[in-house]
């Protein structure tokens, strides 16, 4: 393990807050391309808007296509960030501290991402938001609590308050500081957010409580989410999609994708804002020990979908996995979306040398989300095309380019609003970095050297 | 008269038709549903509240045509109706299962989730030549793009009649015509009130030997039934997807 560099608070304030006060080029290079992603995005939500859904390739049996697949992708993406970061809190790991922000505003952003494609889905999006609201306005009909697409918005409109709350009271010490560090209009609107935070002891007490106190409560909300989201097909009656595994299943795919997405933006955080001093090999080390773990998770539900519909000898689920298995192209996402979410990647980590090979860690966690992307399209799409027995109305999915163009477009948004965000505050979050030196700084009594504050281990343990 | 005084169903003998589709043109014209296209076709988007499809048995030169009328079941169960978050498709007292044009959002989580593939989506806005404008049915809404829609069982048909007893201070007939029905050449369609045990519909579906319903096993309930004579059932049972439970 190489020796950690001690930075003093100003080293921290300066190498951190660098990109809220001055523009560097690779901080534009970086939102190009995203940027012109985000804005061919505009254009096909524009085409999709004025034309109708009859420029997607969705047709009758399969009324759901490119768009729920990649809602249920970006909520998956979405629960990482809460999940390392609460958990991580909860037990008080200290190597926990560069990484919880980012990893938090990707939740949010991966949910405001999601929640666009229900919306473009609908037949009429101009009217849906309005009429699922929870408000009774003149029409008497308020909307009907047995549908799932009701659990829905209540789930995750609930996930992105408490994940708003979350990103936002982590931010304030961080507001303060730019605060203090500018002048002018920046000053006014930093000060604004910052909302009178002044450091006292009290307010550091309650930021702590905070923090503490949303993690826990987070956590049945993040675990409740992913499981709404995969009632939308376990409540229906179509079959292979009528499965109970799925919310768990659905959940550990969602963490698994989650976590390496983290991976991929931690990789993206050294290299545009040189973190080198914050984010350090040690971490990818622990988040691929952590991945190795869910992968295997994932894997087992993997074989347990299967393992259900066989057991129950249920003839039309069986005949949709074996559609999945064996027919083209349905078999060549499996055997790539196995491949990509665990045969390469896992048995790489598991060599402690690739976990600490940033550039590869990179790579795989690249590989695992194009995996989990087409996990999706593996558990949605093959059961929807051949719905129950009447076989005439058969017929196959074939995306068109207005909807792939959306599709990228969403990972273009998310990284775009990263960069836009990462303009504003500090991704690594400046008070948490200060917090940790203070509890790694020693003082001397007598003859001896001690930790100035006595806490549980700050360092992942090298097993 | 109320409406619940009637439970709305129709008996598809499958032993008599003959797989003429003069069905599906009539509840197209009465219904004003959009001129489907070739488009429409190779692009699975045609909408045809009520479609004839078409199974093959045995092999060349042996070989037979079996024809199955489907149309929506108008489920007792419906498994479309919870899973709408705006309440746009509903259960009516006389049992039917019907759709509000107005309050559709268009999330197509109904169709999705119908067992029967009865429920079509406006991909496209309907449009109809200049020279059609005048032949669209009055009683009927034209339906938007981004909606869904489905057989109503001829609703207009349902509501004028009803009307009209009332008015006169009897019951509905037992029996007046839905636009298939009335089109079937070989009767196969039979369309009444389930409540009256008189009326023909309510005799075809006690019929034991012959009437089932489609995918039963899933519980919907249908106020659909179908006739099928045993003999061919059997010989037909194992070959045919679609088969009778």
């Amino acid at each position: 393990m190489r020796d950690r560099p001690v930075l003093t608070a100003s080293q921290i304030n300066d190498e951190l807050l660098w990109p809220v006060f001055e523009l560097r080029r690779r901080h534009v290079l970086a939102f190009l391309p995203p940027f012109i992603l985000v804005m061919a995005g505009a254009v096909a939500v524009t085409i999709l808007i004025w034309q109708g859904l009859w420029v997607t390739g969705l047709n009758r049996p399969a009324f759901w296509g490119f768009f729920i697949v990649n809602f249920v992708f970006w909520i998956g993406v979405s629960h990482a960030g809460t999940m390392i970061s609460s958990i991580l809190r909860l037990t008080q790991a200290e190597w926990k501290r560069p990484i919880t922000r980012a990893a938090e505003v990707m939740t949010v952003f991966a949910l405001v991402t999601s929640l666009i494609h229900p919306v473009i889905h609908a037949g009429r999006p101009w009217r849906i938001v309005y009429w699922l609201l929870p408000y009774d306005f003149t029409r008497g009909v308020w909307p009907d609590v047995r549908s799932p697409l009701v659990w829905d918005p209540v789930a995750i409109t609930t996930y992105l308050t408490g994940s708003i709350l979350f990103v936002f009271t982590a931010l304030i010490p961080d507001f303060a500081i730019i605060r203090d560090q500018s002048t002018g209009m920046r000053r006014t609107i930093y000060g604004a957010l910052a909302m009178g935070w002044r450091g006292t002891p009290r307010q550091w007490q309650l930021q702590g409580i905070f923090g503490i106190l949303m993690s826990a409560l987070i956590l049945p909300v993040f675990v409740s989410v992913h499981s709404i989201v995969s009632w939308d097909f376990a409540a229906s009656v179509v079959p292979a999609w009528h499965v109970t595994v799925y919310a768990p299943y659905f959940v550990i795919g969602a963490v698994h994708s989650g976590v390496s997405m983290v991976l991929t933006l931690m990789a993206f955080m050294r290299w545009i804002f040189k973190l080198e001093n914050f984010i350090w090999e040690d971490h990818f080390d622990a988040v691929g020990r952590l991945l190795i773990f869910i992968a295997t998770a994932w894997l087992f539900f993997f074989f347990l979908d299967f393992a259900f519909s066989f057991y129950t000898r249920e003839e039309q689920e069986i005949a949709v996995m074996e559609r999945r298995l064996l027919e083209w192209p349905f078999n060549a996402i499996t055997i790539i979306m196995v491949m990509t979410s665990y045969v390469i990647p896992i048995p790489l980590w598991l060599n402690r040398k690739v976990r600490r090979n940033i550039a590869l860690m990179f790579w795989t966690s690249i590989l695992v989300n194009i995996g989990m992307w087409l996990e999706r399209f593996f558990l949605i799409i093959p059961a929807i095309e051949r719905k129950q027995e009447l076989t005439f109305l058969w017929a196959n999915y074939v995306p068109s380019l207005t909807e792939s163009v959306i599709v990228l477009a969403s990972f273009g948004m998310v990284a775009m609003l990263l960069i836009i965000f990462a303009k504003l505050v500090p991704l690594v979050p400046a008070w948490e970095q200060k917090e940790g030196q203070v509890f790694r700084s020693e003082v001397q009594i007598g003859e001896v050297t001690v930790p100035a504050i006595v806490r549980e281990s700050e360092e992942p343990r090298a097993w | 008269m109320t409406m619940s005084d009637y439970k709305w169903g129709m008996a598809v003998d499958i032993d008599a038709c003959s797989g003429c589709q003069a069905c599906v043109i009539a509840c197209a014209a009465e219904n004003n549903l959009p001129i489907n296209l070739e488009r429409d076709f190779t692009e699975r988007r045609a909408i045809a509240w009520i479609r004839i499809e078409r199974y093959w048995e045995g092999e060349y030169p042996n070989i037979k045509a079996h024809f199955l009328p489907v149309l929506c079941q108008h489920c007792g169960n419906a498994p479309c109706e919870p899973v709408c978050p705006v309440y746009a498709t509903y259960h009516n007292p006389a049992g039917l299962n019907v759709q509000v044009y107005n309050r559709c959002v268009g999330t197509r989580y109904c169709a999705n989730n119908c067992p029967y593939h009865a429920r079509f989506f406006n991909y496209r806005r309907p449009t109809w030549p200049e020279t059609f404008h005048n032949y669209l049915n009055p009683d009927v809404t034209v339906r938007e793009r981004g909606i869904m829609e489905k057989c109503t069982f001829c609703i207009q048909r349902i509501n004028a009649a009803v009307r009209i007893a009332k008015r006169t201070g009897t019951s509905a007939p037992d029996h007046f015509m839905t636009a298939c029905e009335q089109a079937c050449p070989t009767d196969a369609l039979t369309f009444g009130n389930l409540n009256d045990p008189n009326s023909r519909v309510s005799q075809l579906f006690a019929d034991e030997s012959r009437a089932y319903t489609l995918q039963g096993a899933i519980g919907t309930e249908p106020n659909v039934r179908y006739l099928k004579g045993v003999a061919t059932a059997k010989a037909g049972s194992d070959e045919m997807t679609a088969a009778a439970h």
